[in-house]
């Protein structure tokens, strides 16, 4: 493909992250989702202590000068544990949700393509999955598998598959009806390459607008897990757990529970942010 | 290349589509889209389906290509079963024959270049890679009347028109020698219809290329056409010569059909004709001849019996009482 074939999906790519980043919401969102991932990626160097080192005589020390967030009941840092905790907050909300994105947006694009009684049996089975409550099929899932972070990542992305599933395939059903299709059909093009090429690129962007919002999702899904004891095992920091444990000192010790709070808030509200941005930029009604 | 030779010969064509529907007594309703439909296409000959809205025209042109699987009856192509056709046979005869789509719009996949659309048959049906697969491409566009530099642009930098000409040049990439154009130029503007219909005239001419166009417009099959069948209500009721067709119509629908063309010649000018009630629908056809509530000529047989097909010479018509 020559130079210029390659530029004009470029320039036009520019272009969306050039009104993307005139909104000042997104931006916002951006700024505070980088915040959480830079923290997670530097946190051995942010960190000023080892996460899990106990020093039993600073226990419950409030913010201060020596601890600037404060020291949990074994007396570790409260700070280093919310930098290594974004680590796996980020980790199982992005694997699972990833997974989810895959294994949803094939089975709702693959039953859209298919349609009839296949696609009738499919969608019927990602309605029930839907009608649980994340939090309670997670919850189911990680009492049959055991709390690990593995099976917490396959618990989180199962809640996630069906509504993946919806999203992908409601905009095949309009694709495939397109003429382009059935030109593909009648040059002799494999259903394998019509989706692949033909239809896949025309609902990717639909999928990560999802995914980016369904990770804020994940964030509290993780953190809600973690936090009723079926997430991540201690001493491991993950910021449900360390809610958790703050938990039992609450009115002695308001810090444990808050500033994992926030930490979930920022991830959250970033994440959202940055999805509505998202969604709003790939609208075709918003850019003709 | 011999006149008689017959390309495409379709022998009692059915299609029915069925529609379920109703809780909790469920009511299905079969459509008869297509409803045995026989006709014959000689190599190098442009042939004219035409008809009404909900005819059951384009139904037909997708099952002559395989695209839709028919209920009944047999496609054959140069010899070869369509109907059958699977795997490398049926890769084989993708390439002999091509389709070309009333809607310019949704015709193209908006996320790729030109240049993607018009090599990627080339590379499925092994016909050319890289350098030479590009300057095909580029021979094409110039073949269709487009600039080399459309080749790295996409679809919504093109007007109605220009995609149907990137449309027809993707229908010929692969070199057929059928083209079935479903209303080719009804979505274009008036002025623009005309270009695109020479150019398929010119390709038909230069490529040798046999077509089967489908269309309601009478001016665009007249001018296009050699041989027209009408279709009415899943059912062709005549065919033969366009100008025998048109000139001296037998079948009451086919005047019908003529009358409400308007001819551009003030001297010709005659009383609109009055049109008597709407199509019925294809779920529910009326009894006897499809067309009899809407015939003047209708009798008592003609409620009740569909009429036989009554060979001609060059054509036909299903009729009781066909005019002379």
């Amino acid at each position: 493909m020559t130079d210029a074939a390659l530029s004009a999906p470029l320039s036009s790519r520019r272009a969306t992250i050039g009104r993307l980043l005139s909104d000042p919401a997104t931006v916002a969102g951006l700024v505070l989702c980088s915040v959480v991932v830079a923290g997670a990626l530097l946190a051995p160097w942010l960190s000023p202590r080892d996460p899990l080192e106990q020093n039993i005589i600073d226990r419950l020390t409030g913010p201060g000068s020596e601890y600037l967030l404060g020291t949990d009941q074994f007396g570790r840092d409260v700070l280093s544990r919310l930098l290594w905790g974004a680590r796996i907050s980020l980790m199982v909300s992005f694997l699972s949700i990833s997974a989810a994105l895959v294994i949803g947006g094939a089975i709702g694009m693959i039953s859209g393509y298919i349609g009839g009684r296949f696609d009738l049996v499919t969608m019927q089975v990602m309605d029930v999955l839907l009608s649980f409550p994340s939090l309670v099929l997670g919850m189911i899932m990680v009492a049959l598998l055991g709390s690990s972070i593995t099976n917490l990542i396959i618990a989180i992305a199962l809640t996630a598959i069906a509504p993946f599933a919806r999203i992908a395939r409601a905009p095949v059903l309009v694709i495939k009806e397109r003429a382009f299709i059935e030109a593909g059909r009648a040059l002799g093009f494999s259903h394998l390459r019509i989706l692949l090429v033909h239809v896949l690129p025309n609902i990717v962007t639909d999928l990560l607008v999802m995914g980016t919002l369904w990770m804020a999702t994940a964030v509290r899904t993780e953190a809600s897990l973690s936090f009723i004891g079926l997430g991540v095992k201690p001493p491991t920091s993950t910021w449900g757990g360390m809610m958790r444990d703050g938990f039992e000192n609450i009115l002695d010790s308001p810090w444990l529970c808050i500033w994992p709070g926030l930490a979930i808030l920022v991830l959250v509200l970033g994440l959202n942010l940055v999805g509505d941005g998202l969604c709003d930029v790939t609208d075709p009604k918003a850019t003709q | 290349m011999s006149a008689s030779e017959t390309l495409l010969d379709v022998h009692d064509l059915a299609k029915h589509f069925t529609l379920t529907k109703g809780f909790p007594r469920p009511v299905t309703t079969t459509v008869r889209a297509v409803d045995g439909v026989s006709f014959a296409v000689q190599r190098g000959e442009a042939f004219g389906l035409v008809g009404e809205s909900g005819c059951g025209k384009s139904t037909a042109a997708r099952a002559v290509l395989g695209l839709i699987p028919p209920d009944a009856g047999r496609v054959r192509f140069a010899g070869t079963d369509v109907t059958d056709a699977k795997g490398s046979t049926l890769q084989r005869l993708r390439r002999r024959m091509q389709i070309v789509f009333q809607d310019p719009y949704s015709s193209l996949n908006p996320r790729r270049t030109i240049g993607q659309a018009l090599t990627e048959p080339l590379g499925v049906h092994g016909l050319a890679r890289g350098r030479a697969a590009r300057e095909r491409a580029i021979a094409l566009l110039e073949e269709v009347g487009l600039p080399p530099s459309a080749y790295d642009r996409h679809p919504h930098e093109f007007s109605g028109g220009q995609r149907q000409r990137i449309g027809i040049a993707r229908a010929l990439s692969v070199e057929p020698e059928l083209i079935v154009a479903d209303e080719p130029v009804s979505a274009l503007d008036v002025s623009v219809q005309a270009q695109v219909l020479l150019l398929l005239k010119d390709l038909q001419a230069r490529r040798g290329l046999t077509f089967v166009l489908v269309s309601h417009d009478l001016g665009v099959i007249r001018w296009f056409c050699a041989r027209v069948a009408v279709m009415y209500l899943g059912r062709i009721v005549e065919d033969g010569p366009v100008s025998r067709v048109f000139g001296t119509p037998r079948h009451p629908y086919t005047r019908m059909l003529r009358d409400a063309s308007p001819i551009p010649d003030p001297g010709i000018r005659s009383q609109l004709p009055r049109i008597v009630g709407e199509i019925p629908s294809a779920a529910d056809p009326p009894a006897g001849c499809h067309f009899h509530p809407r015939c003047p000529r209708a009798s008592d047989i003609c409620r009740t019996v569909y009429p036989q097909w009554r060979a001609d010479g060059e054509g036909g018509v299903a009729c009781h009482h066909p005019e002379d």
